[in-house]
């Protein structure tokens, strides 16, 4: 598979004139079974790029939904080496792009190199790593380069453009923008400087930009035509499941 | 060295949105900080509000005793009754000279939150505390204290519920309130630039020891020793001595009850490399990772991770990281009270217990200063039921 898989799929998206939708579920969530019927339902039912969250003692970039959701997987025992075999043998059966986020100490602890590797094997396309900025994640990109594995950028509303730039030289994948400053599941509304940010965002990023962090109503997406190439849900989709429904009825809403 | 490390260790592990914040703060360290107007300020702070000099008392009794001598720098005597008001009036100044209306901070015990929400007090910011809500239940006279001072306190009911969660939940406020707030972290610890920031308003603790111990006897002490949890006490003792070689530098980690395999707060003793809070550090975690809860009966000690220049020293071979446990302290912390008439605060008594446990190889008329941090007034609770308990 190709580092440029990610963009890709959110470019061929485009191409039939809608915005790219990336579920995001964190790993072994509502239980380990029930978790991997998700993602195949998800990919069935439209998901571009499928995001799957590896729980971490100290989540500091999420928000409530979302941290309860990855405490309690961690405490059913949820970790690396469970999320890698289970995608392995379910890679074949997912169209969509698969890209993981998480924290760095877990991905540290398991073995950077080791990581990548076994994560390529996995057919994982992307990574996400929230408290890696730039500078510390230099070297970390151009390994898992090497294994096909984008580094994807995350910026928000307070990046300027010259930092913005830095993670644009060399960025692979898409670029994740936060839409609200504070952490997932938000309440805010779309405001106009988000839709400022993201114009500057696909000013400076030759790849996709996706908006992730946020998004409770399928109208604030016809708010973003034309602005995002695709959108990230979370906490919304924690919430759906939660209240015993189906992710296929989940994506409906939004395709 | 890398930008923000020390040798490995430190670095800005935090999401893109801390990165505007924390830039700021470099360079409001390196223009405000640096100006005749703050300094003058700050001094004049010191002197006045925080009562500093804090004094270099000699523990004749115990010394006699032991047969070197124990001198206690006296931070217990600080405003607020530790040192941790060093660092917050340091950081609110900094707050309002930046521009900005609102502090915010986590607190374990409680300590650092008193010190924060008195530093706003005096320069008027508005302040809001994070603390664990099982530290909320734990602490309460502490939480009356901060709402007394004015200051919010906000109970954080993610995780263990402790201290390691109230700087998660406050580093994600800084990132929603950037612009009108500043964290006022409470330890040398966490990313660039905190560990030096809280150091700089640390290290008057080790610049004035080194002179009034130079004024009492014009020699170098034969050692420095404090207790560490997150480390910014012990920074502040240490850093005026790490350039006087012939100076030995201890610190001292909470080894909880000192059973094999218990929980405990001595990261640098038993954790391994790891990233937590912005850091690379040292962290009490698993294998894969995940950071285990830690334990001291010192509530300021009580932190799975530790300052990155901690693991510089020690790593270097600079400073020696020794542990005490929680019967030892005790013992220490009974031994003040009733030998030289000082209740030390349990943290505080981790140190002077290395040095009661060490005694054998410290030579014969050599000078030990003792970093006192704090104040044990706010143990009486932990004191009372650890004795209820053992009595039993």
């Amino acid at each position: 598979m190709s580092i440029t898989k990610l963009a890709d799929k959110i470019n061929e998206a485009k191409a039939e004139g809608r915005i790219g939708l990336i579920p995001f579920l964190p790993a072994g969530y509502p239980n380990r079974d029930q978790f991997w019927r998700e993602i195949l339902e998800l990919d069935e039912n439209g998901a571009d790029v499928i995001e799957i969250g590896m729980p971490f003692s100290d989540p500091v970039a999420d928000g409530p939904v979302v941290e309860a959701a990855s405490l309690k997987c961690l405490e059913d025992g949820i970790n690396l080496k469970w999320i890698l075999e289970g995608l392995t043998g379910h890679r074949a059966k997912i169209d969509a792009g698969v890209l993981l986020m998480g924290y760095y100490n877990p991905v540290l602890q398991y073995g950077l190199e080791k990581f990548a590797k076994d994560a390529q094997a996995a057919g994982v396309n992307g990574l996400i790593i929230a408290d890696l900025p730039f500078e510390e994640g230099l070297v970390f990109r151009d390994m898992l380069a090497k294994h096909d594995i984008a580094l994807i950028p995350l910026v928000g509303l307070n990046t300027k453009k010259d930092r913005m730039a830095l993670y644009s030289r060399g960025g692979n994948g898409f670029c994740y923008y936060v839409s609200v400053l504070g952490t997932t599941g938000g309440t805010a509304s779309l405001p106009v400087e988000v839709k400022e940010g993201l114009a500057k965002a696909q000013e400076v990023f030759d790849i996709p930009v996706a908006l992730g962090f946020g998004l409770k109503e399928p109208s604030q997406l016809k708010e973003l035509d034309g602005v995002v190439d695709a959108a990230v849900f979370g906490s919304a989709l924690i919430k759906h499941i939660d209240s015993g429904k189906s992710s296929a009825e989940f994506m409906k809403v939004w395709k | 060295m890398k930008r923000g490390y020390f040798g490995d260790y430190g670095g800005q592990f935090v999401p893109e949105l801390l990165m505007p914040p924390l830039l700021e703060l470099e360079e409001a360290m390196e223009k405000i900080m640096k100006s005749d107007e703050f300094q003058q300020e700050f001094a004049r702070l010191l002197k006045e509000f925080v009562g500093r000099p804090t004094a270099l008392t000699h523990c004749a009794n115990i010394s006699r005793e032991l047969g070197f001598n124990l001198w206690l720098k006296r931070e217990d005597l600080a405003h607020t009754g530790a040192h941790k008001v060093n660092n917050t009036v340091g950081q609110a100044l900094l707050t309002k000279m930046m521009g900005k209306p609102m502090l915010l901070a986590e607190t374990g015990a409680g300590q650092h939150g008193v010190a924060t929400a008195t530093a706003a007090a005096l320069l008027d910011l508005e302040c809001e505390i994070y603390m664990g809500a099982l530290d909320v239940k734990r602490q309460a006279h502490n939480v009356r204290r901060m709402e007394l001072l004015g200051a919010k306190c906000v109970p954080v009911d993610s995780g263990t519920q402790t201290l390691k969660d109230a700087i998660n939940a406050a580093m994600r406020k800084w990132i929603a309130d950037q612009r009108i707030t500043h964290y006022c972290f409470g330890t040398a610890a966490g990313p660039h630039p905190f560990p030096l920031l809280v150091r700089e308003f640390q290290a008057v603790i080790g610049r004035e020891a080194k002179a009034q111990f130079k004024e009492k006897t014009g020699e170098m002490p034969y050692m420095v020793v404090a207790c560490v949890g997150g480390g910014s006490n012990a920074i502040g003792m240490f850093h005026e001595f790490v350039e006087e070689e012939s100076v030995k530098i201890v610190g001292v980690e909470a080894a909880g009850t000192g059973e094999p395999g218990c929980t405990n707060s001595a990261p640098i003793n038993l954790g391994t490399p790891g990233v937590l809070h912005g850091m690379n550090t040292l962290l009490l975690q698993t294998g894969e990772g995940q950071i285990l809860p830690s334990h001291s009966i010192a509530p300021g000690l009580d932190y799975p991770g530790v300052g990155p220049e901690h693991v510089h020293l020690h790593a270097s071979g600079r400073a020696q990281y020794g542990t005490v446990n929680d019967h030892q302290a005790l013992n220490a912390f009974q031994m003040l009270c009733r030998r030289e008439g000082i209740l030390p605060a349990l943290e505080s008594s981790h140190a002077v217990a290395w040095v009661l446990e060490n005694r054998d190889s410290i030579p014969k008329d050599a000078n030990v200063i003792v970093n006192l941090s704090g104040r044990g007034d706010k143990d009486m609770g932990i004191l009372e039921d650890y004795l209820a308990e053992h009595s039993k």
